[in-house]
């Protein structure tokens, strides 16, 4: 959580990234909306609404199957969404980009295609504590499927994974590691380019969750030297019902199909069906090809903004948020690793989660209340659930200050 | 704000701070309600004795509506049978749920949880509780109920 200098910040201009936002423009109850939810999903651009209202007036086509000038328009613009996407996470070839529904749809692809198709009885997958739901029930599913056993890396008591236990836990029966680079729930940044190498030394394969990374920071691929990068397009400023799987063009090239259909094939006769190469293989039936222009949109607006100097700006509002919140008598921090980024966790002494957010929403306020699709973390910690305050790059000192008139308003009800 | 006082009146922030029948009992029918939406649980005891709820408590961690909610129902249900029980869900049910402000049965202490009508995302909350009586007095069984 590094300050950003007043020079960097002095680049970032929020009020002109808020203006291109027009949902922030929003009354609710009849108050200015303070969005302090995007974790749970992000608000989309100007950029990212007209991308998919022009695709469906000027291009609409299904891709890969017509000769029509439309489907060409389409076509183009949806693989250009591929490259937009290889760029995005420096992978080193668009063939490695597969579109998905999203996080949940890519991890599942790879737990039921490379997942269940190498691993044999007794084989570990490693998680750790910190995993969205969605990051441990797939593995789940493939463990029950092939007989192999889940472990699980702990976490320390202010929320970062506890790496003595992680070199303990790797072992040549660790086939695979699936760990988020960011927490949804409390926000830690975990150390995966460290991790990833230590897994790679004992033959382990390993994917990560970047669900909440996207949005944040600056992603290599091959720098992190990851296996597999999983990523929502909702989360990181594009549309719903749409994300990336980045997979190593040797894994994707030797991984059976996941779902078979049209487009995924090369050939198909009763006898005998040959697959379509990657990363067409796992892309079975018409895609949400609007959805993927609309993520192609997104990368394109966040490339267009100075990432450092948002992220700048970004730590500086957390930094200041936690300040805040600490301030109020009777307000625990949950999660308060030295690396974070975008996630206020706490809870309130008397108050419970739910009863803020319901008093929050009525002052404008949107936070999330719960576990957070987190349960393990919630359990953890020896509590039912958390107020989260999450951020986007269009969030100001100003919605924090709302936040916590807002809570004073609760603690008024309630203490 | 005027909803929010309707929905936090007094009364239930004092059932929340000072639940009523916050306890376990004895040999009495044990059932587990569970809201994964906000995380939180419920056991609640239900004693029966010659066809009429003679003692009934309950425990666990959960919001202010879910809390008052408990804490008033099962202040209601002591001398009530089984059918009249489920009787007393089916008109509870509809003064949470119901999308006017017509009249519904006069239930009494409990018409303080109306309010949460003008909060869908509360509705489960101030139903946890009841989801667990009627399971508790439907059967035996031991499988937690949920509200999702
Ligand atoms: C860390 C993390 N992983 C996975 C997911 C699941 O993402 P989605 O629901 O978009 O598939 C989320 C979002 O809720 C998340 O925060």
């Amino acid at each position: 959580m590094a300050i950003g200098t007043s020079s960097v910040q002095a680049a970032f201009d929020v009020a002109k990234i808020r203006a291109d936002f027009p949902i922030l423009a929003e009354r609710v109850h009849g108050q200015p909306l303070v969005y302090l939810d995007s974790a749970n999903t992000s608000q989309k651009p100007e950029s990212v609404l007209k991308a998919m209202d022009d695709y469906y007036r000027h291009a609409n086509a299904n891709i890969h199957r017509a000769t029509h000038l439309l489907s060409e328009r389409a076509t183009a613009l949806y693989e250009g969404s591929r490259a937009k996407a290889a760029a995005f996470l420096n992978a080193p070839d668009k063939r490695t980009i597969v579109f998905t529904k999203g996080t949940t749809d890519g991890i599942n692809l790879v737990a039921q295609s490379y997942g269940r198709s190498t691993l044999k009885p007794g084989d570990e997958i490693l998680l750790t504590w910190l995993e969205h739901h969605s990051n441990i029930v797939p593995w789940q599913l493939v463990a029950e499927q092939t007989g192999a056993v889940i472990k699980v890396v702990p976490i320390n008591d202010a929320g970062e994974l506890d790496q003595g236990e992680f070199a303990a836990l790797l072992s040549p029966r660790t086939k695979i590691v699936a760990m988020g680079h960011v927490s949804n729930a409390l926000g830690t940044i975990n150390p995966v380019a460290d991790m990833i190498a230590r897994a790679h030394a004992v033959g382990a394969v390993v994917l990560v969750d970047g669900a909440q990374a996207a949005p944040h920071l600056v992603i290599d691929v091959q720098a992190l030297d990851c296996d597999f990068y999983v990523l929502s397009s909702h989360k990181m400023f594009g549309p719903t019902g749409t994300g990336v799987l980045y997979g190593r063009a040797s894994l994707l090239e030797a991984m059976p199909p996941y779902q078979g259909g049209g487009d995924m094939i090369a050939s198909v006769t009763f006898e005998r069906t040959l697959y379509n190469q990657v990363p067409y293989k796992f892309e079975a039936g018409t895609p949400n090809m609007a959805g993927v222009v609309g993520l192609g949109a997104a990368i394109d607006y966040l490339a267009g903004i100075d990432r450092e100097a948002a992220l700048a700006h970004e730590d500086a509002v957390l930094e200041y948020a936690t300040a805040q919140v600490r301030q109020i008598p009777g307000a625990r921090i949950v999660g308060e690793a030295r690396h974070k980024t975008g996630v206020l966790s706490f809870v309130l002494d008397g108050v419970h989660p739910h009863d803020a957010g319901t008093i929050l929403d009525q002052q404008g306020v949107a936070v999330r209340t719960g576990q957070h699709c987190a349960q393990p973390v919630m359990d953890r910690f020896g509590i039912a659930a958390t107020i989260r305050a999450s951020l986007g790059i269009y969030n100001t000192r100003e919605d924090i200050d709302a936040l916590v008139r807002g809570l004073h308003k609760v603690r008024e009800l309630f203490v | 704000m005027s909803e929010l006082s309707e929905l936090y009146q007094e009364v239930i922030l004092d059932h929340n701070r000072r639940p009523h029948n916050f306890r376990a009992i004895e040999g009495a029918t044990k059932q587990e309600g569970y809201n994964p939406l906000c995380g939180d649980r419920l056991t609640l005891y239900v004693a029966m004795e010659g066809g009429v709820i003679k003692d009934v408590a309950f425990q666990g961690s959960g919001c202010a509506i879910s809390k008052a909610s408990a804490s008033l129902m099962t202040d209601a249900l002591k001398g009530k049978t089984a059918d009249e029980a489920r009787a007393l869900f089916d008109q509870f049910h509809a003064m949470i749920t119901s999308d006017h402000d017509g009249p519904t049965a006069d239930l009494g202490k409990l018409s303080v949880l109306a309010g949460v009508r003008e909060f869908p995302t509360r509705i489960k909350c101030a139903s946890l509780a009841w989801h667990t009586m009627k399971a508790a007095v439907a059967s035996e069984t031991d499988a937690p109920v949920s509200t999702e």
